[in-house]
Formats: C-alpha cells, structure tokens, sequence
C-alpha cells in the first residue's frame, strides 16, 4: 500500500515552547490570586502548561486558514469548540464516542475523530473543517463527487464522510472498492448510501471521468 | 465531561513527579479510551497530565532490535517501513484494529493501557468488579456473548480488545516504563493481567510509572505470518476472537512458532501448548487440527459465548494454514 512519508520523530518546536512559558508567566500569578490551591501553584514550578478546575486556559489554532487565539475550559472537546464557541456547525456530533465518523476533521492534515480530543491538546495545531475544503464557491472535487453520485440522504453523515474521503485519497488508501471501504469504515452512514460513497471516491481517484 | 484541571510536563521527569504529586491524575495520550470512559463517568480523574510534549515519538533500530517510543501513533506505526518489512505481523494487527481516524490518534502507550472491558463496565447503573470492587460482575449472568472463554473468574470475564497487543504478545516483545525510582523492563506477555481476585488491575504498571516504549527483539517471522480477526462486521468492530500466528519452516518442518489469540481473555492470550505441539512437526492440516484441540481444551464458556470455543478452534487452524502457505 502505498503510505505517505512522514518522520518518524517529531521534535517540538521552539517557538510553542516559548509561547507556553509566556503564558505560564502570566497566568501562573493571575491563578494564584483566583485560586491559590497549594498543589496548583507547586505544579506550576515544574509543568509547562497547567489549568485549574473550571479554569479557561488560552490556545493558539489554525483553523481553516485562519490563526486563532482561544480560551477553552481543559474538559471542552475539539468538537464541541468548533460548534459551540466558533459556529462551525459543519462538524457533526452523531455519537460523541468515536464510533461513527460524524465529528472527522483534519489536523495537520490526518483525519481524527474531533469528539476524542481535547481542545487544548492540539495547541498550535492546524485544523481543517468542512467548512475549510472549499475554495470559495469553488467546491473541493471530493464534494462534486458526492453530489454527482448522490453519496447521501439525509447528509448528517456527510461532512465526515468526505473529510474522511479527502484524507483516504490523500493517504494513498483509495487503491479499489475493497480498501475504500476498509479505510471509510469508520464512518457510518445510517442511511446505507456506501455503494455512492465508495463510486464518488473512485470517480475522484480515477481523475473524475467516470460519472 | 467532569471538570479537571490538565497540565501539560516538557520532560518525562515532570509528567512522573505531577503524578507523584496528585494520585488521582491520569496520563493522557491520544485520549480515544480514556475520554470515551470519561464521557461515561466510568473514570472520573481529577487532573489529566498531557504527556504529548515528551519525547517519545521515536521508532529506530537498535541493533537488530526495533525500539518503538511510547507516542508513535498506531496509524504510523503501522505504516513505517521497518515494520512492514521485518515485523508484517505487526502492521496486519494494528491496520485490523480501529478505525483510520482512531489510529491517528492512538498512540502504543495508549494501546496498551486501554482498559480492558465490557458493557457492564461502561454500565455505571450496572454492578461491576472491575469499576467497582466488589459490587459483583453483571456480565457472568448477563449477556455475556463477547466475554472471556479464558484466564476468567468469578469476578471478571471481561476481554482486552486490542489487536496490536496480541502480536506483540507473540512476538516476545518488551515494555520500558519509567518511574521515581528509574526505569524497568517489563515482558509483553507479563504486563497484563488475569482478573483473578482483583479485577480492578488490568496491568503490572505502577501508578505513578509511565510506559516509555516497547522493543521488539530479532525473529525470523517475516514470511509465513497471519493477523485473522473474525468480527460481527467486516471492519471497525473489536473481535470476537482474533488469531496471531507467526512461523518459521524450512525443509517442511515449523522451527519456530508462535501464536497468540485476542478477544477471549482479560489480556493476549498466548497458546504455548500449542506452539509446543508444532515445534518440529510438518505443517499439515493434522498437526494444526490437533493444536487447535489443545489450545481449546481448557476454555470456559458462559451463556451466550459458547460459540467462541467452537469459533477458536476453526479460528486458530485457519490461521495456521494462511500462515504455512503465505
């Protein structure tokens, strides 16, 4: 199968390191005098990044494009920032368990389920939503597929499906019928309209010629 | 979700001391179990410790050992040529577990230490030893149609899900962790645990150790290798039994095999009976009929899993044979 390279390591970045240590400086002293829990304030002499219980701690993503400073309790999902606090109600929470695909997005580029992550675990990361696939007006080819080959119903599905689809093809997953359905298995679509998932995807891979 | 304060340590020193400091914490990783649990009220953690900005992202070769740090995603993993080449059963069971999406975001570490675990524990309506010692176990005269046919008790007839564990299982690897007191080696196939009387423990890991990575020492088994996993769906399910099946022949005899089974007990059930009985045999129908008959002998089954017997031993002699022939 062919496999995007990617390295195996990945150093951390200087320059995160040194946003997360202003912070800690700011926030460490403004903590101490909202809260002054003695194990927070021992904590924070050793940990580069720490938020107390309710506490709203800042982080930076890049989201669609756009740079974004946030502040988020630790306990709010990448999933349920995107729809609550920036109304990017594209994303779609079906189970919130990580079982039905609803909730993909891309970070730096790989599908995960958003529902299993937290906001402030993707610190400087870049987040792509269905809202950020296309360009403008201009739909993302993996979306003309999904129109041209009728690759829903009801659509709740959809915007997972096709962050995932976009990320199958991406990832060289895309080879037959087979493997599509191997490596989509993690979106579920209730309304059963695979066989048109599976043609829209094909007709991408195949340069969009079969339609 | 309950509220929890998180802090996120730059080195492995300060992630062991913030757990040293506060015993109710716990390490998060990709998060896609421990969230999930969290979600359900099933783990209720005070502080979470992101662990993500440790070092632990490395996959090399050290000598003829393969090290895997502790953060390498599963999908990575998986996808890394040294394991496709030299450790094929590796990458089969990892592309067998999960889905994409959950393989980008689950790390080995988090494999690992994913709980083992069943509806009633998720239940928290549910009586369950293992969330709750000694409130009984809801699953041995519940439905119990995924449970365990082997290692159970009368406490816990719960199954470890993982697909990556049970060919780590076979291929003797082993786990570094770290902890206050300095580092420690621990053998795969002794890092989980049977229920026994205290089904609350899924593994050996102290409280406050932390897994560092995981080595897979040299093996001839590049060639005659198999990761077959029977589910309820054709992908993305947990198995309801999963067979791993690694051999080396030469001249039409088995030098060397080893075979390790998932979903069927509280951790990868290695079968060594088994593998006794095919060392130095010829790799016929026979001699796989006859470790398969060996390997099931001692299973224990309940209401609604007694198929799983049937189903391991089927199981076992189909992945004996893909493996011979591939």
């Amino acid at each position: 199968m062919p496999q995007e390279n990617k390295p195996s390591s990945v150093p951390p970045k200087k320059d995160k390191q040194e946003a997360r240590r202003d912070f800690l400086k700011q926030s460490s002293a403004v903590m101490a005098l909202a809260l002054a829990p003695p194990l927070v304030l021992k904590a924070a002499q050793h940990d580069e990044a720490i938020a107390a219980v309710f506490e709203k701690m800042p982080v930076n993503l890049e989201i669609n494009g756009k740079k974004m400073q946030l502040s988020v309790e630790p306990r709010v999902t990448l999933l349920d920032l995107l729809r609550e606090q920036l109304a990017l109600t594209g994303t779609k929470k079906g189970c919130d368990h990580g079982q039905c695909g609803a909730c993909t997005v891309h970070v730096n580029g790989q599908r995960i389920n958003s529902c299993l992550t937290l906001a402030v675990m993707q610190e400087g990361k870049k987040i792509t939503t269905i809202e950020g696939l296309s360009n403008g007006d201009q739909l993302h080819p993996v979306q003309e597929a999904f129109i041209r080959h009728d690759g829903f119903q009801c659509g709740y599905c959809t915007p997972g499906q096709i962050m995932s689809a976009v990320a199958c093809l991406h990832e060289g997953h895309a080879g037959s019928p087979e493997q599509i359905r191997e490596f989509m298995s993690g979106n579920i679509c209730r309304c059963g309209a695979y066989d048109n998932i599976v043609n829209a995807i094909m007709d991408v891979k195949n340069g969009g010629q079969t339609a | 979700m309950n509220p929890f304060s998180y802090v996120r340590p730059n080195s492995l020193k300060a992630a062991i001391d913030a757990m040293a400091r506060d015993h109710s914490a716990r390490f998060i990783a990709g998060g896609t179990n421990l969230l999930d649990l969290m979600k359900n009220g099933v783990t209720l953690p005070e502080k979470l410790i992101d662990i993500n900005q440790l070092p632990l992202r490395e996959i090399r070769q050290d000598g003829n050992t393969l090290h895997i740090g502790a953060l390498v995603l599963n999908s990575d993993l998986a996808a890394h040529e040294l394991v496709k080449t030299q450790h094929p059963l590796l990458s089969e069971a990892l592309l067998a577990g999960a889905s994409q999406q959950l393989r980008n975001m689950a790390t080995v570490g988090g494999n690992m230490m994913q709980r083992t675990r069943c509806t009633y524990f998720y239940d928290t309506s549910m009586p369950c030893n293992k969330r709750q010692p000694n409130s009984g176990c809801g699953a041995i005269g519940g439905i119990n149609r995924m449970h365990a046919i082997f290692g159970a008790s009368d406490n816990c007839i719960a199954v470890h899900p993982s697909d990556m564990c049970v060919a780590l299982a076979a291929l003797d690897a082993t786990v570094l962790v770290a902890g206050p007191k300095g580092e420690r080696r621990i053998p795969f196939t002794d890092f989980h645990r049977l229920p026994g009387n205290t089904p609350q423990l899924d593994n050996n890991l102290a409280k406050n150790e932390l897994i560092t990575a995981v080595e897979i020492p040299p093996h001839p088994f590049t060639k005659h290798i198999c990761y077959l996993k029977v589910r309820d769906r054709a992908s993305y399910a947990f198995a309801l039994v999963s067979v791993a099946v690694a051999m080396d022949i030469s001249d039409n005899v088995i030098r060397n095999i080893r075979i390790a089974m998932g979903g069927v007990a509280h951790k990868p059930w290695r079968l060594p009976d088994a593998e006794k009985a095919l060392t130095g045999k010829a790799p016929t129908s026979d001699n796989f009929r006859l470790a398969a008959t060996i390997a099931t002998q001692g299973a224990k089954t309940y209401a609604h899993n007694g198929f799983k017997k049937d189903l391991a031993f089927n199981s076992i002699q189909t992945a004996l044979l893909k493996a011979a022939t591939a």
